[in-house]
């Protein structure tokens, strides 16, 4: 080595030296004799020269990073499974507390203060969501709602999953990946069942004919991909239990300070997303899932999720905080354990405990409100722009399709020229839903304000009328 | 001499800090939003209206109601009780290194945070490139042909591995027929488990003396029904299979694929290529041996990488460069589809290219040198303490970049366990070490890890607190048998987690719970 690297404190030659001489060992090279030499690179790596420098790396990492053009330089109204919500500035103050970003594991007495942060997590969750028992947090909404089918599967029996073809088709990918090719054993059928054209509602009499006792669960979101709040769901319920299987609901938990939790209507498990509690968007990297049921045991024993307890100590009126029922997990039993675990988004679901702790009711129900109110009015007033449709106009929360049809445009060419204008309009919809035509879904949030969205009509109407 | 190194003392911070869901009054409010503009209640009306009946919340939800400063000040204690890396933390297998603030900098500016991953690929030219770099990087280290940064951990690549060898199995007419996967009891569970949960039936093939499973025990496992093999090199005890290679020709003459598990990557990069050795496929963890923080478990990539002829199989979308703007591929119709959605945890990805830019080539090899050295130091010195033995203690011969030991000695002669250990040096302000994996294969077995952060004088202090913690054990078993003594709280007691009548993962559970055992 010809320097002595920052980060390595005994890169000095003369501690190389001094460790060397402890062990008896001749060379550092000699270290290496388990590796048989035609194992054995012949040659160095060829990398990239290193930028010793922190000045010289940044400078380089910036002019990377400045090639993007992101949504707090432009007005975007980009949704559909990652959103742009307002971040607390003590959100971001907790999650970079290095006691909290750079360890591992500890144990349950020396990582004390993390894992009440964790309990807080599932605690708070479960207050919105009603619900007593909610899992560690796993990658994201679809690797949620794969492990809840498998769990259903597990808890019935039975091998066939009925989805809504309004649905995330990302999610619908990762779960497609969860329930297994038809040539495996334990493969789930995935049945869509599709939706009123008028209302975007699913398709009850669609529903009821393909339930059967081969069904495992019924899985639904509410609001749905494109948006609707699904105002069957407790009929969605009744068909599901009627036929003996699991009723499971996707919700985005931003929506239930105004939107009833789903243990209401009669959902067994419930799954989402956590990156709308105070994680940035972060190019979809702040992603998160969790997984939410009541607490009976059978539900509890498919887990396949960490599950934080709280528990007392050996010291008497004093609680402590640790993982239940570790051995059901895939680091307690390998292969016969509940599908697998492993490094998850644990401190996305600190900044989601201190997100909870900051909105409490009050804020969860202001936000809601901000946000149905500013969706439904976007969605009035680009209505009103001649060229374009509102395709399910009323009964949704945060997001909603734009159809431009009319226009005679393409939703490519549209967002083409309003990016020319510093705006990301809504996610193509067209090649994933064609029956939508030309359509686009647009998420709008507590972040855009009353002139974001008129300015967002006014450059529509010029663009789609030149 | 690490005996002569002066300990310090420690207490953890002691806040008793009460669980939220018990704190702040009434009315207090810890956030506000603006209400909506006048001109958009004209144009909609209230809220209520606007949300179906009967999908409206009745009750709101019994979230604490506090003040910003009263969160601060609460999650700021709670990082204050967690030792979290502030002392030593040599946990083993998880390869614990700096994590170069610079890049938490970078990362949390809007030109990462506040990108929305259905942007444009034009849009998305900084955070393309910063892949397609990364990529080639992972190409040079491995020889493999292409990497993609979808899944979302270590397990999570493995289980791209299992669905990849589903869809390449598929594409030959054999998914269905090659059904079973090969794996070794000391590679980590993820690969049985992934593995199983993909559908494939597990085949654990035993260690046997040298430290490793047997050539003769592969070949005995591997039929027309072998899919594939899923293995680490070296184990977590620093012993290295030098029949690895015998071992990939063996699984390919059966018409298998090789996925290398490169957790243990930090001791023998920059030395051997897993393509070279004849792999198919491999996984770095960017959190572990790239230099990416840890966060508790994640946010985390486990960067998936395989041959040619299995990338048309990969999660999609994959990034590629026409040498003078970077796309996103989607039209890749042998594709896997998705294990997780979007890109990936993108700025992972970052603050890992970050760190291979940092050392380069020479970097990195100092860094597996470091690693390796480390080791080898704290082997030698540990086993100069009494009740301390390693696996293997045959095998006469450097470790790796770690070594599994063991303190079924001083269990049979105190009755002080591993875990009674690791209680007490947190005490010190030692974070804990790892145990091993289940499962065990040595008595009381702990797995320090030294890599290349941590300077001499660290090793040192580690070493000595583990000596005094053992001589406490010979001389006052209790005090090390009821540790911990000074942390926040003490030794929880693990039965309730167990019991349904008194786990409680809500504070709403707890609640309820409660006041049933109260009668």
């Amino acid at each position: 080595m010809t320097f002595t690297h920052p980060f390595m404190a005994n890169s000095v030659p003369a501690i190389k030296k001094e460790m060397l001489d402890a062990i008896g060992a001749p060379s550092i090279e000699a270290l290496f004799e388990q590796i048989p030499a035609d194992h054995r690179m012949t040659r160095e790596l060829a990398l990239p020269p290193a930028l010793r420098s922190e000045a010289e790396l940044r400078r380089h990492l910036l002019a990377i990073l400045r090639k993007n053009e992101d949504c707090e330089a432009n007005l975007s109204f980009l949704g559909g499974g990652c959103w742009q919500h307002h971040v607390p500035a003590i959100c971001d103050e907790i999650a970079g507390r290095s006691e909290f970003l750079t360890p591992v594991w500890g144990t349950p007495s020396s990582d004390h203060g993390r894992n009440q942060a964790w309990f807080e997590f599932t605690s708070q969750l479960g207050e919105l969501l009603d619900m007593e028992i909610v899992g560690l947090p796993v990658y994201s909404w679809g690797c949620a709602a794969g492990h809840a089918i498998r769990m259903a599967s597990r808890l019935t029996g039975r091998h066939e999953v009925i989805v809504p073809r309004i649905i995330d088709p990302e999610r619908l990918s990762v779960i497609r990946n969860y329930c297994e090719p038809q040539q495996m054993p334990s493969h789930i059928a995935v049945v869509e069942i599709g939706f009123d054209a008028g209302t975007g509602l699913l398709d009850l009499a669609e529903l009821e004919s393909r339930l059967s006792s081969r069904t495992a669960a019924v899985y639904i979101d509410t609001p749905n991909y494109l948006g609707v709040i699904e105002t069957h769901a407790g009929e969605i319920a009744a068909l599901a239990h009627r036929a003996g299987a699991e009723f499971i609901v996707g919700v985005d938990p931003i929506s239930l300070g105004v939107l009833a939790p789903p243990a209401g209507f009669g959902a067994d498990i419930v799954v989402g997303t956590t990156q709308p509690l105070g994680v940035h968007m972060n190019c979809g990297g702040g992603t998160g899932g969790f997984i939410a049921s009541c607490d009976e045991e059978r539900y509890a024993r498919e887990y396949p999720s960490l599950l934080v307890s709280i528990a007392e100590t050996v010291q008497p009126g004093e609680h402590a905080f640790g993982l239940s029922l570790l051995h059901q997990s895939s680091y307690g039993s390998r292969e016969n354990g509940k599908d697998w675990t492993g490094n998850s988004v644990y401190l996305w679901a600190i900044s989601n405990a201190v997100y909870m702790s900051l909105m409490g009711p009050q804020g969860f129900r202001e936000v809601g409100e901000l946000i149905v109110q500013q969706a439904h009015y976007a969605a009035k007033v680009l209505a009103e722009v001649p060229g374009i449709d509102i395709v399910f106009p009323g009964g949704f929360f945060k997001e909603f399709v734009v159809r431009f049809d009319a226009s005679g445009k393409t939703v490519r060419d549209v967002n083409r020229a309003l990016r020319e204008r510093g705006i990301f309009g809504g996610h193509d919809l067209s090649a994933a839903f064609p029956a939508l035509g030309q359509s686009a879904l647009y998420a709008v949030t507590e972040v855009h304000s009353r002139s974001d969205i008129d300015r967002l009509a006014a450059s529509l109407a010029e663009i789609l009328n030149r | 001499m690490s005996n002569m190194t002066k300990l310090r003392r420690y207490h953890a911070a002691v806040w008793d800090e009460p669980v939220v869901m018990e704190m702040g009054r009434r009315g207090r409010r810890g956030i506000m939003f603006p209400a909506a503009d006048q001109a958009v209640t004209a144009a909609v009306g209230c809220a209520e209206t606007l949300i179906p009946e009967g999908m409206r919340r009745t009750m709101p939800p019994a979230l604490p109601e506090m003040s910003e400063p009263d969160v601060l000040r609460h999650y700021l204690h709670l990082s204050q009780q967690t030792l979290g890396m502030m002392g030593i933390s040599l946990f083993g297998t998880c390869t614990m290194k700096y994590n170069a603030r610079l890049n938490e900098a970078l990362a949390a500016r809007p030109e990462l945070a506040e990108i929305h991953p259905l942007q444009d690929e034009e849009t998305l030219q900084g955070v393309l490139e910063i892949i397609h770099r990364f990529d080639l990087a992972l190409r040079e280290l491995s020889g493999m042909d292409q990497f993609v940064f979808q899944p979302a951990g270590g397990a999570d690549a493995a289980y791209t591995h299992a669905c990849v060898t589903r869809a390449w199995l598929a594409s030959r007419g054999e998914l269905g027929k090659r059904d079973e996967i090969i794996t070794s009891l000391q590679a980590h569970p993820c690969n049985p488990a992934t593995a199983a949960t993909a559908g494939f039936k597990v085949i654990t093939l035993p260690l046997e003396e040298d430290g490793y499973p047997s050539l003769d025990a592969l070949k005995a496992a591997v039929s027309d029904r072998t899919a594939a093999l899923m293995i680490n090199n070296p184990d977590d005890m620093g012993i290295y299979n030098p029949h690895i290679k015998e071992w990939v020709r063996v699984v390919h003459e059966a018409g298998g694929l090789c996925f290398y598990d490169h957790a243990n990557f930090n001791g023998v990069m920059s030395r051997l290529r897993a393509r070279e050795l004849g792999f198919d496929a491999c996984m770095y963890m960017l959190h572990k041996t790239f230099g990416a923080p840890k966060g508790g478990g994640g946010p985390a990539v486990g960067a998936y990488g395989c041959s040619a002829e299995l990338a048309p199989f990969l999660p999609k979308p994959v990034v590629t460069f026409d040498g003078k703007s970077y796309h996103l591929d989607n039209d890749r119709d042998d594709s896997i589809g998705k294990v997780r959605e979007f890109l990936g945890n993108i700025p992972v990805v970052l603050k890992a290219y970050a760190w291979v830019r940092s050392l380069g080539a020479e970097g990195i090899r100092e860094a597996a040198d470091l690693s390796v050295l480390a080791n080898n130091y704290m082997d030698h010195e540990l086993l100069k303490l009494r009740g301390v033995s390693r696996s293997h203690p045959q095998i006469d011969a450097w470790r790796m970049e770690m070594t599994r030991f063991s303190l079924g000695k001083l269990f049979e002669d105190t009755g002080v366990s591993a875990m009674d250990v690791q209680n007490r040096m947190v005490d010190y302000g030692i974070d804990a070490f790892w145990l091993s994996h289940e499962p065990w294969i040595v008595p009381q077995p702990f797995t320090p890890e030294a890599g290349e952060m941590w300077s001499k004088e660290d090793l040192d202090t580690w070493i000595a607190v583990l000596g005094a913690v053992i001589e406490e054990a010979y001389a006052d078993p209790d005090k090390v048998r009821s540790a911990p003594h000074n942390q926040a709280v003490h030794q929880i007691k693990g039965a309730p987690l167990e019991d349904p009548a008194h786990w409680a993962m809500t504070w709403r559970a707890y609640v309820r719970k409660r006041a049933k055992a109260q009668g």
